[in-house]
């Protein structure tokens, strides 16, 4: 199995939590998702497509990604549901835009972001195409990332 | 400096609002994707640089720049792309569309301070 495509969405969600947030998060080792899912508080979700269809997803602590946007807006002291899902949201929109730079081979499109806000949800991996999921932590906390993609 | 901030994220209109502001830039009107930015441009000119998202609902930043290239009206305005999309076929295509500058999210102040020509 070839995933060598897990490359450019770490090397891009680094990129994006050093510049947006000024904090560094640090992958740790990728492994297949496998059952039982680890549950989450707070994901967002983007659909890749064109030579290869998948998708990325960030998942988080509802506290951690609490964190995160705040950091993001200059650590504002409240922040409501909908700050905080359009945050998720643009964080993944910005990893997958500039993951693709490196996926050209793939010709991929991309969809506007979904949030889902649930205490303890799970996110179900695409059938018939591997799931890697890649765990992150820095300062400010942690969260997973998860990329399917099935090639052609 | 006026400048017409489309993203249909608010966070993102947020942040670049306060770069903006961070530069001097305070006239600032704000649209959450290409068809409230059509209605708002006319009502908000004279406005100097448009910064554009690309990926949006409704209306995607590509069409509205196509849109108001076709508009001599809107002959002077500058427009900035300001999105995630990354490759390089994609910055090409904006060009030829009109785009006079492209930035890549994220972005720092400094970065936009540049595009801007400031």
């Amino acid at each position: 199995m070839d995933v060598s495509y897990i490359n450019p969405f770490i090397i891009a969600t680094q990129a994006c939590f050093t510049t947006m947030m000024s904090t560094d998060v640090h992958p740790g080792a990728p492994s297949l998702k496998s059952h039982p899912y680890p549950s989450y508080d707070i994901s967002s979700v983007i659909g890749l497509s064109g030579d290869a269809q998948g998708s990325i997803s960030l998942s988080f602590p509802k506290e951690d990604a609490e964190n995160f946007v705040k950091l993001m807006l200059g650590n504002p002291p409240e922040l409501n549901e909908e700050e905080l899902a359009d945050g998720i949201g643009e964080i993944v929109n910005i990893i997958a835009g500039n993951a693709k730079q490196h996926l050209t081979n793939f010709n991929l499109s991309i969809s506007l972001p979904n949030v889902i806000i649930g205490k303890k949800h799970t996110l179900a991996g695409q059938s018939g195409s591997p799931t890697i999921v890649v765990p992150f932590s820095g300062d400010h906390g942690k969260f997973a990332m998860e990329v399917s993609l099935k090639t052609r | 400096m006026k400048v017409l901030l489309v993203d249909d994220s608010a966070t993102m209109r947020r942040i670049q609002k306060t770069q903006l502001n961070g530069l001097g830039i305070s006239d600032v009107v704000e649209a959450g994707d290409g068809s409230e930015a059509l209605t708002k441009l006319p009502e908000s000119m004279p406005v100097d640089i448009i910064m554009l998202d690309w990926n949006m609902p409704v209306m995607d930043g590509f069409t509205f720049l196509k849109k108001v290239r076709e508009d001599a009206t809107y002959k002077s305005v500058k427009i900035i792309m300001c999105t995630s999309e990354s490759e390089k076929s994609r910055v090409v295509e904006a060009l030829k569309a009109g785009a006079n500058n492209y930035l890549v999210k994220p972005f720092t102040p400094e970065a936009l301070k540049e595009k801007l020509g400031i």
